[in-house]
């Protein structure tokens, strides 16, 4: 594909989004990457493209993949691509990119995918912008979304209302910033997107049965691995999954003169609630909770509709996790703690005390409904 | 063996962080740490270094003061330094700024036994982009998301952390491993270490050193190498205020409990 | 003088700190309530090397200078007392004495062992009836008549490290008719036949430090552990203690200057009449004197350890540098109590702690009545 060239603008089309796929089932971040790849499609009047990469019979999940938005979906089967493995995945990707040239590329900001697009990126020479939040093509959208979600003058700034590079917004600084990249010179435009962050379009039917299966010739023998995957362990224990949760009851340091009481109660309040219980680092940190459960910066972002804050002081790094939620609760014995700043209901007490009272009266408000 | 260790210095962003006016980070105001996973990454190497005897040089990218950081690693126990520092390399993305950390690495030459490690991702951008990158530019295979590693001669084996598990993964040296913090606990440096530190080398690679490198030129450095640009950087808006309930006893539960049940929030 | 630090101590201060927030503070609370001696803590400091700070390699040394090991000591000081002291003791008066006095041979026998953290040392001058007159020793050492070993029969009291050391300076009475010139120093192993340790005092301060009675019953010490010239020791204890003296200095330096720090977080967040404690005046005075107490208290110590360092005589330096850091340990700890009110009484908070533990720098090394006898005679005031 000696005459790739990464600077060529014009060449690319087409929205294409990588389909992570573990053990033969899409990952759930894969449909939120579709939905929001439709959008973006719509918005450049181009078609939306599932990239899957897998062993035989992966060509199976295309219908599903259609039925969020894709209008084809590109399958390259191997037994070599039946498991991640980042070089075969990055030459036999990068191969078909240079062939079928996309103009944005969206990966899931994944372990897998954070290994493989910056591989990519690098072997492609084109831009990667890490773990977005947030994207847009139309520039009105975009100026819509900064009045909703900056302190910029929008209004006071110049705009240039047919921009169509894909503008990728991410947090930076351990979420005291904002920051929109873009990438104007090269193509295809990548991006990494956290997954949990888009939301998933409704399935139909009808596109699921008119998804288009397209698969082109690539090459791949055992030599192009340099890596060997020995084995693949699923860990032992149930992982919480934070991310889907509707509920989150989460501790922070307050427990810490009753580690496991603390613990216990925000499990029986989830319990009432129907969802699962997340911690601050501190948690993790000190080994109370293991790292499945960590809200914030370095663990996940959830946005579930109640998120309850039981001692938790609400440095930073937690809120940027938290802090879309629909409904932000905090018990904290401090008046002057910071997760008071962005809930939308405080108790200001000792969560020893209040936790059980809470489970007593939601129980009750649930009975009386 | 020799291993490489690319290490960054970042603002520590645990503490408090300033933002100017403008919306960029008020990095002058800011503490400077050594990044958390270079730490460990930099441990990993060392932890080897005990068992084989091996060499582990530090790299770094950044201004002059980054020297600072180079000479703890040193303290540390890492035998020698390089700080890449240049005005043509400023302003550099993940893409150039891997090249930049490629050049470097392949001017003091990888060879056959010698591993490259980085940590998964620095605290400012969290991109966990260079160490690939960087691999990808040096022809190596990468082995991200370490969270156990084991020497065998030439075959390197890892445990690499996924989201539900692991994947044990081999590859012979050279390779490019990134670390996270699950991996080991970096150490202290010594007293020894601190009073051997300014005795160790610590090299400075200017842009006449790398130019005539096949990586670097023009196109592929600094900021007009960047393929990505920055758009617009912003502070997000404080959530409005909430409500605070009065008390905390029953009665504000109960209350509480109420508005949640009204709102069909539960 | 010259109060410019070197990169080497900058660098070495930043690793004290993270080690003491890290590995230090986590244990203070729990070594002073259950009067625990840290020994994982040891260990950890063995690692580093900081149990040899200022010794030369040769003999399993860091390396490093007085001054390095001065802010060691100030380090571990502002969040745990005792793990300070334990550092002071084993360094100043065990490690010292034998590297300054000691023949090549007992250099090489004891000091590889000692620097590197294996064993810990301590220091036995005190008697029940020879305190600040530590001329008024009763400990006896005479010569067996074979000529091979000296028999010591006696005991000392108060001794910091005394239940964890397994290296003993002891100073015994090899000549009472000399006084002074009479008393002898020696290396004693604690598996020394006759050697043993007695009873545990409970201390006010420093809970987590070992503080006990050694007790010598025809204990058996080689002719070749008499450390320097029999009729020596009463010279090498008191040059010991100068150097002990910078030790302890920085311990109450290092109390003080974390009270300050403790004192400043608090008063800025505790909230009373509708107002943050720091933004009321007296908040802000009562803090002004203590950060500057303890900046006068730190240029005195290290001026001191500087002085050692260059070998000039610093012994009336390492005497007002203990006396004015004990004093202004012991006023900003006790300052810092009454700006937390009644929670600095509680020992949820650790000022309290700190005011306990600041007491005994007054005391311990020398009073502040001895370091003032020092001072005035330096000063030739008869």
């Amino acid at each position: 594909m000696s005459n790739f060239n990464s600077a060529d603008i014009a060449a690319f089309k087409d929205v294409w989004v990588f389909c992570e796929q573990r053990e033969g089932k899409l990952m759930p971040t894969d449909l939120e990457l579709i939905s929001k790849g439709r959008d973006l499609a719509n918005e450049l009047g181009v078609n939306l493209c599932g990239l899957l990469l897998g062993g035989e019979g992966i060509a199976e999940a295309a219908k599903e993949l259609g039925g969020y938005g894709a209008d084809k979906v590109i399958v390259c089967e191997s037994p070599l691509l039946s498991v991640y493995n980042t070089d075969a995945y990055t030459k036999v990707i990068c191969d078909v990119i240079e062939d079928l040239k996309p103009e944005a590329f969206l990966i899931g900001a994944t372990n897998i995918g954070r290994d493989l697009a910056p591989r990519c990126a690098a072997r492609l020479h084109t831009g990667l912008c890490a773990d977005c939040t947030h994207l847009d093509i139309d520039v009105a959208n975009y100026i819509q979304f900064l009045r909703e979600s900056s302190t910029l003058d929008v209004d006071g700034q110049k705009w240039d209302m047919e921009d169509r590079n894909l503008k990728m917004t991410r947090p930076a600084f351990g979420g005291h910033l904002m920051a929109t990249i873009i990438c104007p010179r090269f193509r295809p435009c990548m991006a990494t997107v956290r997954p949990g962050v888009m939301k998933k379009n409704a399935f139909d039917e009808a596109k699921a049965a008119a998804v288009e299966i397209v698969k082109p010739a690539f090459e791949l023998t055992e030599a192009d691995l340099k890596t060997e995957v020995v084995e693949v362990v699923k860990a032992a224990k149930k992982l919480v999954d934070l991310i889907g949760a509707d509920y989150i009851v989460s501790v922070g340091r307050g427990i810490s003169k009753d580690v496991e009481g603390g613990i216990k109660l925000a499990e029986e309040l989830a319990e009432v609630l129907g969802g699962v219980v997340g911690g601050s680092r501190a948690t993790i940190d000190s080994g109370w909770l293991s790292a499945d459960h960590q809200v914030g910066q370095t663990g996940k972002t959830v946005h579930p509709k109640v998120y309850i804050a039981l001692g938790i002081s609400g440095a930073i790094q937690h809120k940027a996790g938290m802090q879309d939620s629909e409904c932000i609760i905090a018990v904290n014995k401090n008046d002057t703690a910071p997760i008071f700043e962005i809930a939308d209901y405080g108790i200001c007490g000792d969560l020893f005390k209040v936790t059980p009272l809470l489970i007593e009266a939601i129980k009750a408000a649930k009975a009386a409904k | 063996m020799k291993i490489f260790v690319s290490i960054k210095q970042v603002p520590d962003t645990s503490g408090k962080v300033a933002v100017n006016p403008d919306g960029t980070l008020n990095r002058a105001s800011m503490q400077t740490i050594t990044n958390p996973d270079d730490m460990n990454a930099l441990e990993a190497a060392l932890k080897l270094k005990d068992e084989t005897g091996c060499k582990v040089i530090v790299v770094t990218m950044g201004p002059p003061p980054a020297a600072g950081m180079l000479r703890e690693a040193l303290a540390m126990g890492a035998d020698e330094a390089v700080l890449v520092s240049a005005r043509e390399f400023g302003g550099s993305d993940t893409y150039a700024t891997s090249q930049v950390l490629a050049a470097a690495i392949d001017t003091i030459g990888v060879e056959d036994d010698d591993l490259v490690i980085c940590g998964r991702q620095a605290i400012d951008g969290d991109t966990a982009q260079v160490g690939p990158q960087i691999g990808e530019k040096l022809g190596l295979p990468q082995i991200t998301y370490a969270a156990d590693i084991k020497m065998d001669g030439k075959t390197v084996t890892v445990q690499r952390m996924l989201e539900d598990g692991y994947m044990t993964i081999k590859t012979q040296t050279p390779c490019l491993i990134t670390c996270i913090k699950e991996l080991n606990e970096p150490r202290y440096m010594s007293v020894g270490g601190v009073f051997e530190a300014y005795s160790k080398p610590l090299t400075t690679m200017g842009y006449d050193a790398l130019k005539d490198h096949a990586l670097i030129d023009a196109t592929t450095i600094g900021l007009k190498g960047s393929p990505t640009n920055i758009f617009k950087s912003f502070t997000p808006p404080q959530k409005g205020a909430g409500m605070m309930m009065e008390g905390a006893d029953k009665a504000t539960c109960e209350e509480l409990a109420g508005i949640l049940a009204k709102k069909h929030i539960i | 003088m010259d109060f410019h630090l070197t990169n080497e101590q900058l660098m070495l201060r930043k690793m004290y700190r993270d080690f003491a927030e890290n590995e230090v503070r986590p244990l203070a609370e729990e070594i002073d309530e259950e009067e625990r001696f840290p020994m994982e803590t040891v260990e950890k400091m063995a690692k580093l090397g900081m149990m040899g700070i200022y010794f030369p390699k040769e003999y399993g040394g860091a390396g490093g200078d007085v001054l390095a090991y001065a802010m060691a000591v100030e380090e571990l000081a502002k969040v745990c007392g005792t793990t300070a002291v334990i550092l002071s003791a084993h360094t100043s008066l065990c490690c010292a004495p034998i590297f300054e006095n000691g023949t090549e041979e007992q250099k090489k026998k004891y000091l590889p062992d000692l620097l590197s953290g294996r064993k810990i040392g301590a220091f036995g001058l005190t008697e029940p009836n020879a305190g600040t007159d530590a001329s008024g020793q009763q400990t006896t050492a005479v010569l067996d008549e074979s000529g091979e070993n000296y028999i010591l029969n006696g005991s000392k009291c108060f001794i910091t490290n005394g239940t964890v050391a397994e290296t003993f300076v002891v100073f015994a009475m090899t000549d009472k008719s000399k006084g002074n010139k009479g008393i002898s120093a020696f290396i004693v192993e604690k598996s020394f036949p006759g050697f043993s340790v007695g009873k545990h005092e409970k201390k006010m301060g420093i809970r987590g430090s070992s503080t006990c009675d050694l007790i010598f019953e025809d204990c058996i010490v080689p002719k070749e552990n008499l450390l320097g010239k029999e009729g020596k020791g009463f010279a090498i204890a008191m040059k010991t203690l100068d150097g002990g003296r910078i030790g302890i200095a920085s311990q109450a330096l290092g109390l003080g200057e974390g009270a300050v720090n403790e004192a400043i977080k608090y008063t800025q967040e505790r909230v009373q009449f509708g107002k943050r404690l720091s933004q009321f005046q007296n908040t802000q005075f009562q803090l002004a004197d203590m950060h500057t107490r303890m900046q006068a208290a730190q240029y005195l110590v290290y001026a001191a350890a500087m002085k050692k360092q260059n070998h000039e005589d610093y012994s009336m330096d390492a005497s007002m540098a203990k006396l004015f850091a004990a004093e202004a340990a012991s006023d900003v700890t006790r300052r810092a109590v009454q700006l937390f009110g009644g929670y600095g009484y509680t020992r949820e908070y650790p000022v309290e702690r700190m005011m306990r533990d600041a007491k005994i720098t007054e005391i311990y090394e020398g009073t502040s009545e001895v370091q003032r006898m020092v001072i005035a005679s330096r000063l030739g005031v008869k």
